[in-house]
């Protein structure tokens, strides 16, 4: 009853996404104000029939109905009652139930939040919301609907999740990454929209600016946690592997970056605007790339889903016609796009117009990176796979380039910078960066190579430079402390977010410099040394969990000689589907990780063991944590809030 | 041509010769670190090159893994069932590889026709084959059934 009740609410979401994507849109072209009106309430029912139909999924996971075969495929009643929660989204239908929700979550706060948008403008930006949630619906309902029955034979008990997903990476990964990548579809709309009225100005920019902030935020958020949650459940001590799944969505959140900065720049001076709007368009389109990738069963990764190819073209036809239509729209209006001003060659506007171009040229890179082996084999000239070198050759000296010109562009001023006065500012933030990377890289164990050492530079270089430019805010005023704590938050998210940056390269230079492994046959009693460390095997134990069996290994550790702890990695028997898992153990410290993992028994009381020193390995997340809250403090900027009660005045006066 | 535009026209070209050059790099470096895919009978044909990473896949022959018991080495026997290709690896295997099960291994065929690997990817889930596998065996016709119905349905 209830799976039926949830498939009844989807199908009535479907109406009601074919009136949101057309009423408004109707209303909005002729101009009837009555037809614009309808955007705000259908989005919210269209939200609460899709939030309806998600918790009846919800609901019969908990109550382990197997009559489902999505419930049977994916859960087993001897399943922890948050991994049944989250066990939703664990399979394909499941987590694209969750898109649908999370894109109709989006559109309804747009819906409430937007009270100052014009009435057109923001009729059509619903409008558009509503036939993306057309086609996922379609999609959903047609090819990989999560409500089918499988009578009368029912199972007795589930096939369980797959114990990979059974951890809390997988609670919060896939929600942050879908909240990034559906988020996409709002500066999508507002592109769309804009491009529809005509009204591509200021004002534009300001209003899709915090929505893409925080659609940012969260795919920020998304990959950060995928990283680690590869780091401890699958990738045996690995942080990034330029997997194919990694790179779908690498690729927005690439793109998310150039549009968050060109939006910046369309704002303050009113230039790059059919820029901003091809990358709106860009940015989602490799958002639905992405789940193209993944959903389709192309790629092969734990993402890919047992699928079929029904799905793949359904996502394809769904791509092609949001990149055809969007783009011909761009194609037939962007001519009539005028910039509101000029810039000179040395201006902030010129560097956030390279940092544009390098983002732009990665995530090309990474596009023709991951698309070549499926070109080559849809063409049938062969199978191969693009080892990581190509992606690390490409991507470091590019990344550490953006870094660079990263720095110069905070210092520099919009519209025109002399030549003089930008160098009187560089001169200092250089020297102290080259000093404090110097006295780094003496301190550190052996000389790091030439990547590492200007990676720690450009580190630096970023910290200083942000520094030297609140010196320059604050220097002139009488209370220099009180201004620099006055300042606006999106200064404040933007500084975040690029030393996020900072301790990002740092992280990723050091780990993947200084990182030591070994792969061991450990009988008990059996040491390993490394640094400071030492490991002790002393064999291992059997133990019981809720559904699966385990044998764990205990490694002592010495630090210098005394007992420092404990380290329990497992290799866990999940019973109800035969898997093997190996959960590594971890001893995390903000400047090293001690990481130990089983591999097989050897015989005896034998056993493989992999043992790691990571040093500096937890910044990659700390650096992605620090552009997430920068992401969210620019949103939340009030300004934005000002604005919205100006027009909100200036509406009411008006009318 | 006005000097605004000749400007516009310099960006331009800037942008054109410096994706012309990003490009090139790129597809050099991409031409560096393909690693292609061989079947085991396409070994044994001798299609594969010596001494280049090549990737090769095929399930795991039954009775055919060999560990040592003084170190991490290990030797196997993978086919496609025509013909079969012997790989060595030092490390630890994944937790999904078995016998029976199809595996894709990274490495270099050496002068005798072993396999040296450095990397061996068995998937995440035990009813997964490797497309590359799967192709492979369909083509020899061997693809197991009807367990083969089983596989990435």
């Amino acid at each position: 009853m209830i799976p039926e009740l949830g498939e009844y609410a989807l199908i009535i979401s479907l109406c009601l996404s074919v009136l949101l994507g057309t009423i408004p849109l109707v209303g909005a072209s002729t101009g009837n104000g009555l037809w614009c009106g309808y955007a705000r309430p259908l989005s919210v029912a269209l939200f609460s029939f899709v939030l309806f139909s998600f918790l009846c999924l919800g609901w019969s996971f908990l109550q382990n109905d197997f009559s489902v075969a999505y419930v049977a495929n994916n859960s087993n009643s001897a399943l922890p009652w948050y991994y049944r929660l989250s066990a939703v989204w664990g399979g394909h239908e499941g987590s694209l139930l969750l898109w649908l929700l999370i894109l109709a979550g989006w559109t309804v706060a747009v819906a409430l939040k937007s009270r100052n948008l014009p009435d057109d403008i923001l009729a059509r930006v619903l409008a558009v919301m509503g036939l993306i949630a057309t086609g996922f619906i379609l999609f959903v309902l047609f090819t990989s609907s999560p409500f089918e029955r499988l009578l009368p034979r029912i199972p007795e008990d589930g096939a369980d999740l797959n114990p990979l997903l059974q951890d809390f990476g997988l609670i919060v990964h896939p929600p942050m990454l879908y909240m990034g990548y559906v988020g996409f579809s709002v500066a999508f709309a507002f592109a769309i929209a804009a491009l529809l009225s005509g009204q591509l100005d200021a004002a534009w920019a300001r209003w899709s600016r915090p929505w893409t902030s925080v659609a940012w935020a969260f795919l920020t958020l998304g990959i950060a946690l995928g990283s680690w949650w590869a780091y401890y459940e699958l990738g045996w001590g690995g942080w990034w592997f330029w997997d194919p799944v990694e790179n779908a969505s690498l690729m927005p959140w690439l793109i998310g970056t150039a549009l968050v900065h060109s939006l910046a720049v369309t704002e303050k001076r009113g230039v790059f605007k059919s820029w901003t709007v091809l990358l709106a368009i860009f940015a989602f389109s490799l958002s639905l790339l992405g789940t193209f990738l993944v959903r389709s069963g192309v790629l092969t990764s734990v993402h890919a889903f047992a699928s079929d190819p029904d799905r793949g073209f359904f996502i394809l036809a769904l791509l092609a016609v949001t990149i055809g239509g969007s783009l011909l729209l761009y194609a037939f209006k962007a001519s009539e796009v005028k910039s509101e001003s000029s810039f000179g060659l040395f201006s902030r506007e010129s560097f956030l117009l390279i940092n544009n171009v390098l983002l732009t040229v990665i995530c090309a890179m990474v596009l023709l990176g991951t698309l070549y082996p499926l070109l080559i084999d849809a063409l049938n000239l062969g199978k191969l796979s693009v080892g990581p070198p190509y992606f690390n050759a490409l991507f470091i000296p590019l990344s550490l380039l953006l870094a660079l010109s990263l720095g110069v562009g905070t210092l520099m001023r919009w519209k025109q910078t002399e030549g003089g006065s930008l160098a009187a500012q560089i001169w200092l933030p250089g020297l102290f960066a080259t000093v404090l990377a110097g006295i780094c890289i003496v301190m550190l164990p052996s000389l790091p190579g030439f990547y590492t050492s200007i990676a720690l530079l450009m580190a630096w270089w970023i910290v200083f430079t942000g520094c030297r430019d609140l010196l320059n805010r604050v220097r002139h005023k009488s209370n220099p402390l009180a201004a620099a704590l006055s300042q606006p938050r999106a200064y404040y998210g933007m500084m975040l977010a690029h030393g996020g940056v900072a301790v990002l390269i740092v992280g990723a230079a050091l780990v993947s410099t200084y990182s030591e492994q070994s792969d061991l046959r450990m009988e008990p009693g059996d040491r390993k040394s490394f640094a400071d460390y030492e490991f002790v095997f002393d064999g291992i134990q059997h133990v019981e969990g809720p559904n699966f069996t385990s044998d764990k290994g205990v490694i002592r550790v010495l630090y210098k000689g005394e007992p420092y702890t404990e380290l329990h990695p497992e290799k866990r028997l999940y019973t109800a589907r035969g898997n093997v898992m190996t959960e590594a153990a971890i001893d995390p410290g903000l400047f090293r990780d001690l990481y130990v993992a089983l591999g097989e028994p050897l015989g005896g009381d034998a056993w493989a063991v992999r043992v790691q020193y990571k040093p500096f390995v937890r910044w990659l997340w700390l650096g992605g944590l620090l552009m997430t809250a920068g992401g969210i403090l620019a949103a939340m900027d009030l300004r934005y809030r000002r604005q919205a009660q100006r027009e909100l005045a200036r509406s009411e006066s008006m009318g | 041509m006005n000097p605004k535009r000749r400007q516009r026209l310099f960006i331009v070209l800037f942008i054109v010769a410096g994706v012309g050059i990003a490009v090139g790099l790129t597809l050099f470096a991409l031409n560096q670190n393909i690693n292609l895919f061989y079947s085991p009978t396409q070994i044994a044909a001798g299609e594969a090159p010596m001494d280049t990473r090549i990737r090769a896949g095929g399930m795991v022959v039954e009775g055919s893994v060999n560990r040592s018991t003084e170190s991490l080495d290990v030797s196997f026997d993978i086919t496609d069932y025509e013909k079969t290709v012997r790989v060595e690896y030092t490390g630890i295997l994944p937790d999904l590889f078995r016998e029976g099960q199809g595996i894709v291994a990274q490495g270099a065929l050496d002068g005798d026709g072993v396999l040296q690997a450095v990397e061996v990817l068995a998937k995440h889930d035990e009813n997964y084959m490797p497309p590359e596998v799967a192709e492979a065996l369909e083509k020899a016709g061997k693809m197991p059934k009807p367990a083969g119905q089983e596989f990435n349905k």
